[in-house]
């Protein structure tokens, strides 16, 4: 039982990580693209590894296979979600996030972004008009 | 075991209120949609940890409906109630 529990801690951990990069990516990405990405994947990886931690702990074999069940669904039904929004916005024009003009004053690389602590809400964002790069 | 659980619980609600937080200081735009994503992903995580810290076996009951909510959320949202002025505010190039 030790072993056992030992094994549910460490898949905690891990699915912690998980979810704190599903968050962060959430508040740092640029666009409403990659922010859709890190929430349905990192955050998916995270459940998953959390519903692992809890089959461990279950007592009998329906638990078990009801914990996976919630899993997978909501790996579909994130997976759909995220396609209906990102085909969505995309047919109403938001253009993803792009790097390449960045321009002599930098606005939109890396390191000015980075120093902006969580107000990166007006710099590189899809609804404002560096977000909606044109040519 | 269970201050595992319930510190996980806390950890997982911290995370989800950071998330919130962002979603929120963007209201009106499909940012608000993402909510919906971290309901079904994170919250989904936070009911089962606590149903297993608590000892409650309805919690997988509770997280499946959660599941479910988020999916038919989403859905509803993008096909009846994306806001348009997002789309409106774009001056064409």
């Amino acid at each position: 039982m030790i072993v056992l529990d030992v094994l549910t801690g460490g898949l905690l951990l891990a699915a912690l990580f998980f979810f704190v990069a599903g968050t962060v990516g959430l508040l740092r990405f640029p666009d409403l693209y990659s922010r859709l990405h890190a929430l349905t994947k990192a955050d998916n990886v995270g459940l998953g590894l959390t519903v692992l931690a809890l089959m461990l702990q279950a007592e009998s074999w329906p638990e078990v296979f009801k914990l996976g069940l919630i899993w997978v669904l909501v790996l579909v039904a994130s997976a759909t979600v995220c396609f209906l929004i990102g085909n969505e916005a995309y047919r109403r024009g938001v253009k993803p996030w792009t790097n390449l003009h960045a321009g002599s004053s930098g606005r939109e690389s890396a390191p000015s972004e980075l120093g902006k602590k969580l107000e990166p809400t007006h710099v590189g964002c899809y609804d404002e008009t560096e977000g909606r790069i044109s040519p | 075991m269970s201050a595992l659980y319930f510190s996980m619980a806390v950890a997982l609600l911290l995370t989800m209120i950071l998330g919130l937080g962002h979603v929120f200081r963007q209201p009106g735009r499909a940012d608000s949609l993402l909510a919906a994503l971290l309901f079904g992903s994170t919250g989904v995580a936070l009911v089962l940890v606590l149903g297993q810290g608590l000892g409650m076996a309805r919690a997988l009951d509770i997280a499946l409906v959660f599941a479910l909510l988020a999916a038919v959320l989403g859905v509803a949202f993008v096909l009846r109630g994306w806001p348009d002025d997002d789309s409106k505010e774009d001056p064409k190039p």
